[in-house]
Parts: C-alpha cells; structure tokens; sequence
C-alpha cells in the first residue's frame, strides 16, 4: 500500500498535469512503469520479502496468539480499567510529550541552524545522547535527579512539584528520548531553507513573526510532523527509561508496556498479547492519521493545491 | 526617488566588498550596476535594500536618511536573483502577500486585495497562472511572479538582483525589453545588478560599472563602451585587444620599437594600448610598426578573428584581430596590425 502511494506520488511530480485517469490505469493493468533505473522488479521484490521476514512475521504471530482468546475474553482484557488506564497513560503522555518536543525541538533546530557559537558542534553532538544512551541509564539517572532528594528534585520539592514516581517522571523520560527525533528530522529541512525567503518577506513589510508563521513555519511543518510522529512512536513503545521513573502505580503511573511485561511473568500470555494488539492498532491508525497529514502539508507546499 | 550612497564601505572579515562608494541615483532613473562577480555590486543593492547595512557612509531616499530605517519600513520592492517565491502559496498568494502582512491604519480590505493582485497579475501578462504553484511555473514565468510581487508594494525603488540570471538566452531577451517598457509605465527608480554587460548597454539609462569594490566609471551606455574612464572598464566592457606597450619621452614603444602613436598623456613608464577589435585595421607589415605572424583564422557567424602573434617587450604576444569580409588570410603570413581608435593606460 504505501508502495503504492509511493509511486503515484512521484508520478505526480513528473507531470505537472497530472490527473489520476482511472482509464489509463486500467488498459495497463500493471503498475510498473518504463523505467532508466532497472532492476525495478528485483528491488521491490527484496524489500517485500525483507519487509514480511523483519516486520510482518512477528506481528502476524502477535495477531494469530491473539485470536486464541475468544471475542468476548479479549473484550473484558481490553476494557478492564487497569488496562484501559495504562492505555491513557502511554498514548496520553507519548502524545504531550511529543508535542513538547515538537516545540522546543523546533526551537533547537533554529538555534544549531541559524547561529554561530563556540561548542556549537558540542552541542550538536549531545542531541544524539539520548538515541545511544542505554534507556535503562536514562532512567536511573532521571530519577536520581527527579527524585525528592536529587538536584532537580529537591529545588521543586518545595514548590509541591513531585515528578519521579508520577505521570510526571513519565513525562519527562519521554521528553528525554524524543527530542532527538524532531532535532534530526527538521535540522536538514531547515537547513535546506533559502534565508532569501525571510528577506523577501521582510522586503514586503512582513514583520519578524509574519515570516516566520506565514514563511518559514509552512515550509518546515511537514519534517515537524515527521519528527513529531517519529518522537510520538518512539514514546508510546518506551519502557526502559520509564520504568525506573513513574513508580509504576496501577491506576495512576502505570504505562502499557509495563503491564505487558507484568501480564507475561505472570503467564497470562493471552492477556499480554491482547494489550499488546491494541496499543499497535493504535499506533498504527494514529502513525497512519500524521502521516496523512503531513502528505497533506507537503502536498500543500509543492504542487497541488 | 532619488537615492544618495555616500562613502559606503563594507567588509566581510578582511574582504573589502565596497571600498568608500559613492552615487546618486535620479528619479525615474533606470540604473545598472555592472561587474564581474565580487565587485560588490549585489553587496550595494542589498546596502540600499536595507538587507545589508555598511560599516561606514551614507544611504539617502529623497534625501532622507534610509539606514535608520529597516528593511520593512524602506518600502522597496526586491527582485531576488532565484526569485525567493513562497512555495507553499499560489502566485495570487505570492503577489498578495505583501498587501496581507499590513497591519492597522493599512490594511486593505479583501477585495482591494483582489484588485489589486488581478490588476498587477494583468501588468505582468500571467493573470492566467494565478491559482499556479511556483513549483509548476517556467523561469520565466517565476521572475514575473517575483516582478507582481515585488510591485504589490507600490514600492518607489525597484531593486533587482540579476534578475535574469537564471533563464535561457531568448527568453532573457524577451524578459529584458518588457522589463525596459514597464519601467517607463511605472514610477519607479529601479536599479538591477548584472555581469552582463549586454543588459546592462541595452536596459539602462546609465551604467555603473564596478570592480573590486569601487566604482571605476559612471555613464551612459555609449559613453562606458567608447570612452572607458579605466583600464579595468575598457577590458570588462567589450571585446578588446591589448598591447603591453612602454611611454618613453612622450612616446609609445612597443618590445622597444616605437610605435608612432599618440601616449594621451600617459606618463613615461610601463603602458598598455587598448582598443576594440573593429577599431583596428590589417594593414601591410611594412606601412606599420605593429605587425607579425597569423597563428589561425577562425570564423563565427558574420565575425572572423585572427590570431596575430606580435613581438612584446618581454616575449611573443597573442592578440585577437578582426578579419574583413572578403579577405583571406592564411596562418603562417606576416600581417600589420593598424588601429584606428585606441585608448593608453598606465599600466
């Protein structure tokens, strides 16, 4: 399927008037196209079968286990308030936490771009900590710091803020390994932006914020959206980091994940694989949603009105 | 509007772009600033867009001083070299956008906007293009945009910064005369950076012709070809050929010989003789002190230039001569080399 939309959407760049004619597409039954670049079939046959080996086998094993438990088992695992809680927790905080990265990723984004420091490259170098670091470390020193007596911790204490041990300390593990993935997926694109642009604007009378909302932003919305929904991913399936930190108390920080793992040491295997197949339908239909949407915003900003 | 630069100079790190600069520019005045690539003419465009500011000196609008004021509130319309068009919006989009970002007291209610873009969309011959993305628009039809949208303004001061760089040959041309008429219809004072001194004769009502950082001439077009104030100009504006020649008691030598020509002024020394290729005759080598050896003869179109190999003061000199219609010349004779109209520069 997305091979698919792959190839109509580059169809569509070759030809400015493209339309899709339902006529011609089906007097040549197939897709493959004439093509300078051989070796079409070879490939895709490759990537089909890398594809199914890596990816589809141990997902359709996932849905076959699943399909063990009857309908109305499967329903009362699912919908059980632990479960459904655990559900909130991770999509809930994955999602703010993506969001905030998205922000304040952009924000470093434009910084390493746009301006010259000295420990420029330093700092360039530390956005990729958190995508090597083991997450287990990540979380032992998050909540080391977080917690009521670590350096952080005990400066919020005070104000009443506990973080390690609730959603919180979720939130901020989350933070920590997602920043990367918006960082990486806009820093090219912006880099890759013509300053021209901005002078152009400003030369029209645009003000500073003008250019940036109605210029710069439009042009970089789609890498954002990537890097949100890569951030996004990536924090829904997080366990490592965050296990150390949220306390993991059923009912209030308890991620899916966790309860996964809690579900198959206790040799409810059906259980597990249930939870297991809603948090990746989810995934699935929310990864499906951004990605639509930043089809849309690309779309936007090339060709097609 | 008239524009005032006074003593601008600017240096990127230890590169001097513009060294103390001077010029006015007249109301209603087409101008171009011709030079090779470096000699800071997109620098002193972008000085007087506001784009850029300079270390030191002066930028006057109507006498007004302009560099207190940014780019925003110069009110200039600015024609980037690769156009800088808003991707994400349609060419309506693009031309309205400087009407769209006013704020208060000037904003235009929707259907001026519309009035106005339609009218400018008309000006520019691309009303038909206007729900078109400038992904899926022509060279050609982009630097319109960039003209409509740069127009949208209502600027005084039209800058333009090579804007035909990056189109083919005929369609520059085309772009070029059409660029000519609009500027009488508008009223606007309009400068246009180019290395290309074929646009810059044919355009401009005067041409600055700029090298290293200075100015070298200001003039018309006729006057920057026939009578180029400096070596420089005379090398960069046309073709040319030069002698290394010596100034000697008030008079010219060439490789020690004298040459029987005029020094104007030059004063004793090393000196280079500079003239256009048209301006110089083939003559028999006896009745001229210029004279050698025909390397090859080599014909484009309607011009055939020969390659004459001279004596110099210090070695063999190769210079270009152009060939009459009707006359043969065969590589390997001796011709002499006669110029009519020639120019002396110390060198």
């Amino acid at each position: 399927m997305a091979v698919a939309a792959a190839f109509r959407a580059s169809d569509a760049e070759a030809s400015p008037d493209y339309k899709p004619s339902m006529s011609a597409s089906s007097s040549r039954l197939t897709f493959r196209q004439p093509s300078v670049i051989p070796g079409f079939g070879l490939t895709l046959g490759l990537t089909l079968t890398w594809l199914g080996l890596i990816v589809l086998l141990p997902l359709s094993a996932l849905f076959i286990k699943t399909s063990e438990l009857s309908l109305e088992r499967f329903i009362a695992i699912v919908t059980a308030t632990r479960t459904l809680h655990a559900l909130q927790v991770s999509f809930g905080l994955a999602f703010g936490a993506a969001l905030i990265n998205m922000v304040f990723g952009a924000i470093v984004v434009w910084v390493l771009v746009r301006y010259d420091f000295p420990g420029k490259k330093i700092v360039d170098a530390l956005i990729d900590i958190p995508f090597a670091l083991p997450t287990a470390v990540a979380g032992i020193a998050l909540t080391s710091l977080y917690a009521e007596n670590g350096w952080v911790g005990s400066l919020l204490a005070p104000l009443g803020i506990q973080v390690s041990f609730t959603p919180l300390g979720i939130l901020v593990a989350l933070l920590f390994i997602g920043l990367p993935f918006v960082v990486r997926t806009v820093q090219p694109v912006l880099a890759d932006l013509d300053q021209e642009l901005e002078d152009a604007a400003a030369s029209l009378g645009a003000t500073r914020t003008q250019a940036l909302v109605r210029v710069v932003l439009p042009s970089v919305w789609p890498a954002l959206l990537t890097g949100f929904a890569l951030a996004f991913a990536r924090a829904v399936g997080e366990y490592g980091s965050v296990i150390f930190i949220a306390g993991n108390l059923p009912g209030v920080s308890e991620i899916a994940p966790l309860l996964i793992v809690i579900r198959l040491e206790e040799f409810r295997y059906a259980d597990a694989t249930a939870i297991a197949t809603v948090m990746l339908v989810a995934s699935f239909v929310l990864l499906l949603i951004i990605n639509r949407l930043q089809r849309w915003a690309e779309l936007r900003g090339s060709k097609h009105g | 509007m008239t524009i005032d630069v006074v003593g601008v100079t600017k240096r990127f790190k230890t590169f001097a772009a513009l060294d103390n600069v001077s010029l006015t520019i007249r109301t209603g005045e087409l101008v171009a600033l011709l030079g090779p690539s470096g000699s800071g003419k997109t620098t002193l465009l972008r000085i007087i867009a506001g784009l850029e500011w300079p270390d030191s000196g002066e930028v006057r609008f109507d006498g007004e001083d302009a560099l207190s004021r940014s780019v925003r509130e110069r009110n200039v319309g600015f024609v980037f070299q690769h156009y800088a068009l808003f991707r994400h919006m349609n060419v309506f989009e693009n031309v309205a956008f400087g009407l769209r970002v006013r704020r208060g007291a000037d904003k235009l209610p929707e259907a001026a906007i519309r009035a106005k873009v339609n009218e400018l969309l008309h000006l520019v011959q691309i009303d038909w293009l206007a729900e078109r993305y400038p992904a899926q628009l022509s060279g050609g039809q982009r630097q319109r945009v960039a003209l409509a949208r740069a127009l949208a303004i209502s600027p005084k001061v039209l800058l333009l910064d090579e804007p035909f760089g990056a189109l083919d040959a005929k369609v520059r041309k085309e772009l070029r005369r059409w660029l000519r008429h609009l500027h009488e219809e508008l009223p606007v004072t309009s400068v246009l950076v180019t290395h290309d001194q074929e646009e810059a004769l044919e355009l401009a009502d005067r041409v600055v012709v700029m090298g290293h950082g200075k100015i070298e001439q200001v003039g018309s077009p006729g006057e920057v070809y026939d009578n180029p104030a400096t070596a420089f100009v005379h090398d960069f504006i046309g073709e040319t050929i030069a002698l290394p020649g010596e100034v000697k008691g008030g008079a010219l030598y060439l490789g020690g010989r004298p040459l029987g020509l005029d020094p104007q002024g030059v004063a004793d020394g090393p000196a280079r003789i500079l003239a256009r290729p048209h301006d110089v005759d083939l003559a028999d080598p006896s009745s001229t002190a210029i004279s050698g050896k025909v390397l090859s003869v080599r014909t484009f179109g309607p011009t055939r230039r020969a390659d004459v190999e001279l004596a110099g003061s210090s070695g063999p000199v190769v210079v270009e001569a152009a060939v009459p219609h009707g006359q043969d010349l065969a590589p390997g004779t001796q011709v002499g080399l006669k110029p009519r109209r020639y120019k002396v520069f110390a060198a």
